[in-house]
């Protein structure tokens, strides 16, 4: 199986070598870190996450996503799933390895990690999300690997899988749910202490991985000889304007809340994100494109003669998807921490190296990516040759 | 091996410090104590007073504003922490390490900041510490239970199983806790002879906190920084324990009027504020 990954053309291996580049840089940006501390981060006192903690918290929407595709598939027999599901299962893999590279290299001493198994603390929501996210990646390498096998010889699942797969529905929603509450437990930070959380950030996740699956399925088409099918992406764009809307929504409803309520530290927040506060507005160009690319991305998927143009859905995915990003990736988490306890405002940059580091982990999970789809596509080509 | 009875102590409260002996500590304190309330002290190092069960110290902090606001330069209680817990100087606001310091009513309390009344406390500072919370968020939410709350109320770190993961200070609503971004002990460089060689310096990559100084208590002294605002004579601070109803503490609450900063968030904090 693994010698497919080895077989590739030029740009297969000039591809492979600009993300081996890539983890280089920032590897010796990590080691930079861990000789002198997280300090050459942007991070501060006042905002003690930063772009690592947003980009885990983003991924394991992505992560969660597969089961968008599990779901039809396995619950409904939806058949033009099944050449797909696959590669839903392989991003839900490489999501979940950068959640753990993003938790990894955020920790101030990381030789300590194993502290969490060596004294676990029901009590703290980051042991209950250690355990969703290891036995998340653990099933779904036992699926899609099998999967995967089966389908080379063109034969049915073998059955010991099907619990798996069953198991990892309620699983996804576990992974974010629990992401959700490492930040809506927490007293005293009023943008994340709100019981929508983990509904909102569902929402979002199968808006964001579903929309990278399209791209992603769209590229596969154009360097390879597999079809993903017309159909199983139309569908998943449905899945995708769907989830766009609700999570729109959920968004509207927090500001409802606040702004209704008048209360001011349920304001903050928003306001430095959207408007800026106390002079302060680093961010809010940032959260003003998400909200406009939310608006295009929505527009697109909901009118079918433009979703159906392959353009217009790779503009479609790609506004949905950043504007995600931008709304998990950054806002949420930095905007948490603003105002800090003492109602002043710090700001937060990322620096050089911090972000050499995160670019360094996204091309890990598109390393593990392209591996993974490699030896899908090798396998589905066979398939589709024989 | 001939040990003295304040060799002992003294050994007893360092090992209180990491939390490895907190029974033995909390025996020697407040001798007695342990049996009326041995539900309590059961499993100490790491555990958490159980509901219901009273125990018989609960360490509390009062701030007397009125006087302190009078003391508008002196940083006495700051600069005796600092070097009783070798905490660096730091410079750079966005890294810096504290465990008391002042600041002003408006920050401390900036959903309680009124027009009107407050025009006396306006833009005065007055020193602010962890506030030893009775139901502390940042312990709730730990995944290693290095920091955890004593039998006594102190809300304590083991900065050797610290992770650095700084969940505590996501969860912390007071801004009280502070993580090394850098090595603690480079700022000392040069400046070696400052160092408290009976406290630990710290290493990169952990979070710390004030401790109500458990190593001077189990010796019978007051927290350094209660010392040195009595040495000044301003008394602005006043440190007991809030479970004996005859403490100086209590006294104080009973006379005056005090506030907590956010009571609305169910933490119950040990430190009051005379106002």
């Amino acid at each position: 199986m693994i010698e497919r990954a080895l077989k590739g053309n030029e740009k297969y291996w000039g591809w492979v070598g600009l993300l081996l580049l890539l983890i280089g840089v920032g590897f010796a940006c990590y080691i930079y870190q861990l000789y002198n501390g997280l300090g050459i981060t942007g991070m501060s006192r006042d905002i003690s996450w930063g772009v690592y903690i947003a980009q885990f918290t983003y991924l394991v929407g992505v992560a969660a996503s597969a089961v968008m595709l599990v779901i039809p598939k396995y619950l409904h027999n939806y058949k033009k799933y099944t050449n797909v599901v696959i590669f839903g299962e392989f991003l839900a893999i490489a999501a979940v390895t950068m959640c753990m590279l993003f938790i990894i290299v955020d920790i101030g001493q990381p030789a300590r990690v194993l502290n969490v198994l060596l004294h676990p603390t029901p009590n703290s929501i980051l042991f209950w999300d250690m355990i969703v996210l290891n036995g998340y990646l653990i099933i779904n390498v036992i699926v899609g690997w099998n999967t995967l096998l089966a389908d080379k010889k063109d034969v049915p699942s073998p059955g010991w899988v099907k619990p798996f797969i069953y198991l990892s529905i309620p699983w996804a929603a576990s992974i974010h749910t629990v992401t959700a509450f490492l930040y809506a437990g927490l007293p005293g930070r009023h943008l994340w202490l709100t019981a929508i959380m983990a509904p909102r950030f569902l929402a979002s996740a199968f808006a964001s991985g579903p929309s990278l699956l399209i791209l992603l399925l769209l590229l596969v088409k154009s360097v390879s000889k597999f079809d993903p099918g017309k159909e199983a992406i139309q569908s998943l764009a449905k899945t995708v304007c769907y989830a766009m809307i609700i999570n729109v929504f959920f968004l509207c409803m927090e500001f409802f809340t606040a702004f209704y309520s008048n209360i001011p530290g349920h304001m903050y927040s928003l306001q430095y994100l959207f408007a800026g506060l106390h002079g302060h507005d680093r961010l809010v160009p940032w959260m003003w494109t998400s909200a406009f690319l939310a608006v295009v991305g929505i527009f697109i998927m909901l009118v079918p003669p433009l979703r159906k143009q392959t353009a217009y859905l790779v503009l479609g995915c790609a506004s949905i998807f950043l504007s995600t990003w931008i709304d998990k990736g950054v806002g949420l988490v930095i905007g948490g921490f603003i105002p800090n306890p003492f109602e002043t405002v710090t700001e937060y940059y990322p620096t050089f190296p911090e972000i050499a580091i995160s670019i360094a982990i996204w091309a890990i999970g598109a390393l593990v990516l392209t591996i993974l789809y490699k030896i899908a596509i090798s396998v589905r080509e066979e398939q589709q040759m024989a | 091996m001939k040990a003295s009875r304040r060799e002992f102590l003294k050994l007893a409260g360092v090992s209180a410090l990491f939390g490895l002996g907190a029974n033995a500590a909390f025996e020697l304190l407040t001798p007695g104590a342990l049996e009326a309330s041995s539900e309590v002290a059961h499993g100490a190092a790491h555990g958490e007073a159980a509901e219901g069960v009273q125990a018989a110290t609960r360490w509390a902090m009062v701030i007397d504003v009125r006087k302190c606001i009078l003391q508008e330069d002196c940083q006495d209680c700051v600069l005796a922490c600092n070097s009783t817990h070798n905490i660096p100087t730091v410079g750079n606001p966005k890294e810096e390490i504290k465990w008391i310091w002042k600041d002003t009513f408006e920050h401390l309390f900036p959903d309680q900041h009124s027009q009107y009344v407050d025009e006396g406390l306006e833009g005065k500072a007055f020193p602010v510490m962890c506030n030893h919370c009775q139901y502390p968020p940042c312990v709730r939410v730990c995944p290693t239970k290095a920091t955890f709350k004593r039998p006594d109320g102190i809300v304590m770190m083991d900065m050797h199983r610290c992770i650095g993961c700084r969940f505590c200070m996501a969860a912390c609503p007071y801004g009280a806790r502070s993580f090394n971004w850098r090595d603690p002990r480079k700022y000392f460089e040069g400046k070696e002879a400052m160092l408290n060689p009976e406290q630990p310096t710290r290493t990169k990559g952990v979070v710390e906190k004030c401790t109500f100084c458990p190593e001077r208590l189990a010796k019978g002294l007051e927290p350094a920084c209660v010392e040195a605002c009595k040495k000044r004579k301003s008394d602005c601070l006043i440190f007991g324990n809030l479970n004996d109803p005859e403490s100086e503490v209590r006294k104080i609450l009973r006379k005056r009027t005090s506030i907590r900063r956010k009571p609305e968030l169910g933490t119950q904090p040990s430190v009051f504020f005379l106002v």
